[in-house]
């Protein structure tokens, strides 16, 4: 079973997401650095990630783009401003059409306590009214339309 | 306000424990003021003016006439909230998916289709 997610909401403009992982923590750390790991797990399901560059270090730049299968593409693009392995990443993140309003300060932490990892994903956009504004975007319509056969594909991907 | 700005005073409702906990008591069923400040340690002032910010976002309403006044809650606001972040779980639930899947197999042995090293291996 996967293990449970939890999203909140702190402050104004923050959204942080949590989750545990059965693997070491250096491990975890690598599939959110290396390119060729990262374009396996992250993104929508059925979209395909056809840009993934990443240049991991600090003041490198990332991007990472994909396409939905009715050929919708969703971009975005920043820079790795501090990274501490195999405990931290913090980066900035902005979309091509700009609908986060001035992008967002993503921050990863990664902690280990018996074998078991915790992410720590805190979002922070500039102001509050751009958190919202997230809501009514075309990310939000993207994972609409990369919805539509989620359910099927967590089923198989249970009785797997 | 336009829908962006009604999500954010939505989360900026939400934000706060006390406020989701009347709306949890809400969810049962209307309540006056005094019935909702009953199961908490804090003033009915302070409990009013978390109302106030929870009638702002459009999350709860008071009825205008009675001395009761009862505070209802409203749902279609709080379901634009909670929509919009179900979504945004889906998103990340269906990648941890797939990175709990990717973690396990960089933690499998290449050789894992040959037995492991068992307690009974005489050279173990």
């Amino acid at each position: 079973m996967p293990k449970p997610l939890t999203i909140t909401t702190p402050g104004d403009r923050q959204i942080v997401v949590t989750r545990d992982f059965d693997a070491p923590r250096d491990l975890v750390f690598l599939c959110y650095s290396k390119p060729e790991l990262l374009r396996r797990w992250y993104g929508m399901p059925d979209w395909t990630t056809h840009i993934c560059e990443i240049d991991f270090r600090v003041g490198g730049k990332w991007r990472l783009g994909q396409r939905s299968p009715d050929g919708y593409e969703l971009a975005s693009q920043g820079l790795y401003t501090a990274i501490v392995a195999p405990e931290r990443i913090e980066q900035t993140e902005y979309y091509d059409d700009n609908w986060t309003q001035g992008g967002t300060v993503n921050v990863l932490t990664l902690t280990e306590a018996n074998g078991v990892t915790t992410a720590t994903m805190t979002i922070t956009f500039t102001t509050p009214e751009a958190r919202a504004a997230a809501a009514a975007s075309p990310m939000a319509v993207g994972m609409e339309i990369g919805f539509k056969r989620l359910d099927t594909l967590l089923t198989e991907e249970q009785t797997n | 306000m336009n829908p962006s700005e009604q999500l954010d005073a939505t989360f900026i409702a939400l934000a706060d424990p006390t406020r989701r906990a009347i709306l949890a008591r809400l969810m049962e069923g209307d309540a006056s003021v005094n019935e909702l400040a009953a199961p908490f340690a804090i003033s009915q002032p302070a409990i009013s003016k978390h109302l106030k910010i929870l009638e702002r976002a459009g999350l709860v309403s008071r009825s205008a006439s009675g001395t009761r006044r009862p505070v209802k809650i409203e749902a279609a606001p709080m379901k634009q909230a909670v929509d919009w972040l179900e979504k945004y779980r889906k998103f990340w639930e269906a990648s941890f998916g797939r990175l709990d899947a990717l973690l396990q197999e960089l933690q499998t042995p290449v050789n894992a289709d040959k037995p492991r090293k068992k307690k009974d291996e005489p050279n173990a």
